[in-house]
């Protein structure tokens, strides 16, 4: 099963090595890890999408890696109410007759286009994996060019008090 | 006022009260050597710095004190990697200087250049690199903060060498705080007393003792505890001497090679109560047999370790001491499990460690049961690893806290004489006693090389079967009798080695005659290899095969 961890560090170097020698150490595979600062320079968050195989083994990872020095605090998002987001690029190749088609095409997913050029368009988007996914799709027929996608990264929900 | 690296250094573990480095000099640290030269801290030279690291473990866990460990870069450094990897499975606190090449050489192929921070990451609880000459006395504050908390475990320190020759101005230092790192000393009220009301109800209730008691220096406590509740108690490897062998509730060691009681009395208890061990395979081949129809309450300092292998019923993070302080409080139904005593005494008296005694030829069990006997069981204790080392745990009569060094989890060979050595430097005036296999002593004997120097006695006492014990035994036990490259045709002659290093050695062949020689040569103050000639075919035994349940052990001779 797919669950999403999020990592308080402190923002030192090496502590996404640390951290991503944790999984690796214990045959985990890392489906996409994103790291950046938050609000507080000092501190870093690593959002982790990880495959496991039961709450056993999810548990353990979150203990491990709560263990680590340089963690402040590791939950498993996917167990409360929250919003995960990635970013794509994608370049797609165009030609003159068939750009206002794509532009129409991406609408609906809420994608903007950030370059032209001749031969080629690049679009944004941002939203949950498999809306990524499904845009990817529908841009495939028309010979995308390069992907590039940032991970996944993601807050809980503020609980209703 | 400004000051070099190098004399923050020395300031930093002169604070620390470092009373001795373990090391070896190089080109990276240069500067720092220089500036032991004048004797503010002793430093140990070993003959290779894989001596030095197990020499800091030795003096660590006889001390318990963190070792402290001084190498270059580079190979000096990859060097320290196994007895790093080793203080982390046992939890030895340790603090690993290596030097770096300078600054500007980092990740450039420099000579004498490895990348010890990333090499270093998964076998330590934390490494430093340290980057400006102002951070250096804060690693160092840190790094032993963290070593010697918690759960205790290594930390390695990487000196780039223009960093040991810059200047700061003096600063004091804040105490340590990480935010990010509290272990949890107290135990929630709460869980312990749903212990004590596990143990009222238990009618087969048992200790698992592990070195855990040791590290938090736990042993009068779990003596009064053991006084207060007369349950049984099963040890670990690492949890001997914690309670004394003739203690009428020890069971002996359990696991693997440990005794038929205490394996019984683990498979039939129906509450286990596991203190600072970790239900290590060799305890716990098959977890899922010994966690079966009992109830499970496990204490560790590493929440990490609760629910690892074995699910557990009542988990109480805390440090053990302060656990067992506030069991002691507490009384208890000790007339609940009278019968269950019993049951047990009466396994431990059917089937006690045991061997066949013969004149032909020498027993090495014989040979460790009379060491105890003439040391009085008083002896600190370092093993390396294999058959010998079972037996020293098997036929040596433990009585004291931190008195047996050995590697325990990850199985070190070649860990002995240089951790026996390490010991004898933390206790100078205390019986140190080297249990080496021919296998083991052939890895590091070059720290022999120390004892004269520094006047040690130790008795380094070589098991000689001529083989591989315990791999032989395997192959033996489970691979059609192929012993592959685990006999040794050729030999060193021991006794010249002992010679070349100025010591005085003996060579024991005669069973008849080996207690009263084994007598004569404890009765010398100097060091000496005492080198016993052993029956090349024995078998450590009882044995619970890989895997198996603990009750389904092989080789247990009932009287």
């Amino acid at each position: 099963m797919r669950r999403i961890i999020s990592a308080k560090v402190r923002n030192t170097s090496g502590v996404l090595n640390r951290i991503s020698g944790v999984l690796t150490r214990r045959q985990f595979n890392i489906e996409s890890i994103s790291v950046g600062v938050t609000e507080n320079l000092d501190v870093s968050r690593i959002t982790i999408v990880v495959s496991v195989d039961s709450d056993f083994q999810m548990e353990q990872l979150i203990k491990q890696l709560n263990k680590q020095i340089d963690v402040i605090k590791v939950i498993d998002m996917s167990a409360d109410s929250h919003l995960e987001r990635e970013l794509a690029l994608i370049k797609v190749a165009t030609t003159s007759t068939n750009r206002q088609e794509i532009m129409s095409m991406i609408e609906p997913f809420r994608a903007s286009i950030i370059d032209v050029s001749g031969q080629s368009i690049i679009i944004q988007i941002a939203g949950s994996s498999e809306k990524i996914d499904a845009l990817v799709d529908v841009l495939k027929v028309y010979g995308i060019q390069e992907l590039a996608r940032t991970g996944i990264t993601g807050l809980l929900r503020s609980s209703i008090k | 006022m400004n000051k070099k690296g190098t004399e923050l250094f020395i300031d930093s573990l002169l604070d620390e009260d470092v009373e001795m480095i373990f090391g070896y000099p190089g080109g990276a640290v240069l500067p720092l050597y220089d500036s032991l030269y004048d004797k503010k801290i002793p430093h140990i030279l070993t003959r290779h710095e894989q001596g030095a690291v197990h020499a800091a473990e030795g003096y660590a866990k006889a001390s318990g004190k963190p070792g402290v460990v001084l190498v270059t870069s580079g190979p000096g450094a990859t060097n320290v990697i196994t007895g790093i990897a080793d203080a982390m499975s046992d939890s030895v606190p340790l603090i690993v200087f290596t030097g770096q090449v300078a600054s500007s050489g980092i990740g450039k192929d420099a000579f004498q250049e490895a990348d010890i921070l990333g090499l270093t990451i998964p076998i330590t609880k934390y490494n430093y690199q340290v980057r400006k000459v102002e951070d250096l006395p804060k690693v160092i504050k840190e790094a032993f903060h963290i070593a010697t908390t918690g759960r205790k475990g290594p930390v390695v320190i990487d000196l780039p060498k223009d960093i040991t020759l810059d200047e700061t101005p003096v600063k004091k230092i804040a105490e340590v705080h990480i935010p990010s790192y509290q272990p949890n000393y107290m135990p929630h009220p709460n869980q312990i007393k749903k212990v004590v009301t596990a143990i009222n109800q238990a009618s087969k209730p048992v200790f698992l003792i592990g070195a855990g008691i040791h590290h938090s220096d736990g042993t009068t406590e779990f003596r009064e505890l053991l006084e207060n509740s007369k349950i049984p108690v099963v040890s670990t490897l690492l949890g001997l001497g914690i309670v004394p062998t003739d203690n009428d509730l020890f069971l002996g060691m359990g696991g693997m090679h440990g005794s038929y009681a205490a394996n019984q009395a683990l498979m039939e208890a129906d509450l286990l109560i596991n203190i600072g061990s970790r239900f290590d395979d060799r305890l716990a081949s098959c977890p899922e047999s010994l966690a079966k129809d009992k109830t499970i309450i496990h204490v560790d300092i590493d929440p990490a370790e609760i629910g690892k292998i074995i699910p557990t019923d009542i988990p109480i993070v805390g440090d053990a001491k302060e656990v067992i302080r506030l069991l002691n409080k507490e009384t208890f139904n000790t007339e609940n499990y009278a019968d269950w005593r019993d049951t047990v005494k009466n396994y431990q008296t059917e089937a006690p460690f045991t061997y066949e005694e013969t004149v032909e030829e020498i027993k090495p069990q014989r040979a460790i049961e009379l060491i105890g006997k003439i040391t009085n069981g008083e002896a600190i204790v370092a093993t390396d690893v294999g058959q010998h080392q079972m037996w020293a745990a098997q036929f040596y009569p433990f009585k004291h806290q931190n008195q047996l060094i050995t590697s325990g989890g990850l199985g070190t060979m070649g860990y002995g004489i240089p951790a026996g050595v390490g010991a004898q430097l933390a206790k100078p005036d205390k019986q140190v006693v080297i249990i080496v296999g021919d296998g083991g002593f052939q890895m590091t004997n070059q720290e022999l090389a120390i004892l004269e120097q520094y006047h040690l006695a130790p008795k380094v006492i070589l098991i000689n079967n001529h083989s591989l014990g315990m791999v032989r035994q395997w192959q033996e036990s489970f691979f059609n009798e192929r012993r592959s490259e685990s006999v040794f045709d050729n030999q060193p002659d021991f006794q010249k080695m002992a010679e070349a290093y100025h010591l005085k050695s003996v060579r024991l062949d005669n069973a008849e005659t080996l207690e009263e020689e084994l007598i004569q040569a404890f009765k010398e103050k100097e060091p000496m290899v005492i080198e016993i000639n052993c029956s090349p075919t024995e078998h450590v035994l009882p044995m619970v095969p890989p895997g198996k349940p603990n009750n389904e052990m092989i080789g247990v001779v009932k009287r």
